[in-house]
């Protein structure tokens, strides 16, 4: 992959998981949720064959539609409205933090991951301090189980570098999936008291 | 025919088989039979050995290749695989006593396959993600679809989440060190990650709020069953860790950080439940000190500790059963669980109040009490280690044991001319009975576990030895 692209797919992943932090539409949630596994995708493509990358972004697409179809089903409300701190410029300057902190940790990382690579280092470490600020602004089933499939996924991207493991892809997929399935699952449970409640 | 096959693959169908039973005690006894069967089995039949039954002769091999990668279960896994399977059982017997059977059962066993599968894993790594996928299973265990998820569960989801990829970092980084023992900066990264992996696993201070949050949000039966077999599962891991990596079991700073990690458990876990007014809570301090005696014990010299910590296993395993169910039937009654409501319990609960006072006395460590041997042996050899660490193991006691009297001044708090009566059903009684009978037998004989005890170091190349 050519220097500029990758540069580009890191680009991608900072707008993707900066969006994921500040929208407050279920919609564009999931959205910037798929678009960030296209990132991923092609992080992941630096070290793994086209068929075992594949699998993640499919893996996460699928997560992405389960969180999506079960929140399409419940009453419409803010998402952001209970999340703490409130204010999108307050995030924004937080996910400006994460980045300065991702791209100074890049190098470490990456002389630590048997070369991984400047790109895969910088881009895995932006998702899981991304997905960490994002764990910690929420306790909605639904922003948790997004924040938790970010840090997730920057782990994927860096773990790549040192390990090709079929059953290793295979979990992993299974583990997305099942966080996907638990915050739906959640996501039901809190909504049966809203619904229920005159 | 091979081990996983029976012992992760068999009881993984019967979960999934027992979705479909809506009887909470034909679930409650199929999945504690099963439970009891495999580990009978395990116990007792030899793997990698020519078995003859009448004129089949059979062997069963002890591993199975799934993509690539193997599901090993050793010959000398056998006493482990009892416990575990055992301990499962305690909980499915009591499953319909809890009236939890319905959701508990098929998902418990699932679990129960998962945690073996972690075991059986290679490489072991592996464990991690297997780990993992048993705390997605335990979501709906613990959040009813008919009630909202408290904060509690999606601090769990997260805090078990976030172990998962420092502990598969830290293989990779394991694999280095091993290769180039000299890089010290290599190896104090990887000890640090791993540090971080187990930290989030085995809820150490200040990663374990969800416990206590969990205790006052959901259904403590089930609560008990998953801080058992987590910490259980996860020490074991743990403890495979040190005994693959010659450099990590010599290290000077791991048993530093093992005692260290292990006092600030058990001294907080002990302050903070001698403090509480609440009864879940205190069983989740109760059992957040005793992860931090499993820690202490994995301190010692291995030699020593190893044994102790098996001995510590059963003991946890019977004490958070009978607390587990003895606070599930007092909440029926005190939906809190605050103090305030609980006042006088005893006299209308007698079993319940009995139960759930023993088990959190023996996880104190009282004498007579399945907990006492094992934390006898664990002060002594610690005091000979460090006297300040045994003089900080038993402030963390100081604290059990006041929450203990604190929780049965209060049960007993009953007006004075308040008759007794016994609000427990009768399953509830003889299953609290039972238990109350096992946590004096295990504190009277500790030698009547020794049977299976003994073989377990054995499934370590080198700890315990």
């Amino acid at each position: 992959m050519s220097p500029l692209l990758s540069w580009t797919v890191i680009v991608l992943i900072a707008v993707t998981s900066a969006g994921i932090l500040l929208a407050r539409d279920w919609r564009w949630l999931i959205i910037f949720l798929s678009l960030q596994y296209v990132g991923v995708f092609l992080l992941t493509l630096q070290h793994w064959t086209l068929g075992a990358a594949t699998v993640k972004v499919i893996a996460g697409w699928m997560s992405a539609v389960i969180l999506g179809m079960t929140r399409s089903n419940m009453s419409e409300k803010d998402e952001g409205a209970s999340a703490l701190p409130q204010g999108r410029l307050f995030r924004l300057i937080a996910a400006g933090f994460v980045g300065l902190i991702a791209a100074t940790g890049a190098p470490f990382v990456d002389s630590m991951m048997a070369d991984a690579g400047a790109t895969v280092s910088a881009g895995g470490m932006l998702l899981i301090g991304m997905g960490l600020l994002h764990l910690g602004v929420t306790d909605q089933p639904m922003r948790a189980s997004i924040g938790l499939m970010t840090v997730l996924s920057g782990f994927e991207v860096i773990h790549a570098a040192v390990e090709s493991s079929v059953l290793l892809a295979a979990l992993l997929a299974i583990v997305n999936l099942g966080l996907a399935l638990a915050g739906s699952y959640l996501m039901i449970a809190s909504n049966t008291q809203e619904t229920e409640t005159p | 025919m091979n081990s996983p096959t029976i012992w992760i693959i068999a009881p993984a169908v019967i979960a999934v088989l027992l979705i479909l039973v809506r009887n909470q005690r034909a679930l409650s006894l199929i999945g504690g039979t099963a439970a009891v069967l495999l580990a009978a089995s395990a116990q007792f039949i030899p793997t990698e050995e020519a078995l003859k039954v009448g004129a089949l002769s059979f062997r069963i091999e002890s591993s199975l290749s799934v993509l690539g990668r193997e599901l090993l279960i050793k010959p000398e896994e056998g006493p482990l695989l009892a416990l575990i399977f055992g301990g499962t059982a305690l909980w499915f017997f009591g499953a319909e006593a809890s009236k939890s059977a319905l959701r508990f059962a098929p998902l418990g066993l699932l679990i129960t396959a998962l945690m073996v599968a972690s075991i059986a894993v290679e490489p072991f790594l592996f464990a991690a993600l297997f780990i993992e996928m048993a705390v997605l299973l335990a979501v709906p265990l613990l959040a009813g679809a008919d009630q909202p998820p408290g904060r509690g569960v999606v601090r769990f989801l997260i805090y078990q989440t976030l172990a998962m990829p420092f502990i598969l970092i830290s293989g990779w980084l394991l694999a280095g060190v091993e290769v180039s023992p000299g890089n010290l900066a290599l190896a104090g990264q990887a000890a640090a990650v791993l540090g971080l992996g187990f930290a989030f696993l085995l809820a150490i201070f200040p990663l374990y709020n969800w416990i206590p949050m969990l205790l006052e949000e959901t259904h403590p039966f089930v609560v008990g069953f998953l801080l058992w077999i987590i910490p259980t599962i996860t020490l074991i891991f743990g403890a495979g860790f040190i005994d693959r990596y010659s450099w990590l079991r010599t290290s000077p700073e791991l048993t530093t950080a093992l005692q260290f990690s292990g006092l600030l458990m058990l001294v907080t876990g002990g302050l903070w439940a001698a403090f509480q007014n609440h009864l879940g809570r205190i069983m989740a301090f109760g059992s957040i000190a005793d992860t931090g005696f499993c820690l202490l014990a994995l301190s010692l010299d291995l030699r020593l500790g190893i044994p102790i910590l098996f001995l510590l296993l059963p003991a946890r395993a019977l004490a958070l059963a009978v607390w587990s169910l003895s606070l599930t039937i007092l909440r029926e009654q005190s939906k809190t669980m605050r103090f305030g409501e609980t006042r006088g319990l005893l006299r209308r609960f007698p079993f319940a109040s009995a139960g759930l006072v023993l088990a959190s006395l023996s996880t104190s460590g009282l004498p007579l009490l399945a907990g006492f041997p094992a934390r006898l042996a664990l002060w002594d050899a610690l005091a000979r280690v460090s006297l300040d660490a045994a003089l900080w193991m038993g402030i963390g006691i100081v604290g059990l044991f006041t929450a203990s009297f604190r929780s049965l001044a209060v049960l007993s708090m009953a007006d004075e001319y308040t008759g007794w009566e016994v609000g427990e059903n009768w399953l509830q009684g003889i299953m609290l009975g039972l238990g109350m009978i096992g946590l004096f037998v295990l504190g009277l004989f500790p030698q009547a576990v020794q049977f299976f005890l003994t073989d377990l170091p054995a499934m370590f190349e080198h700890l315990g030895r």
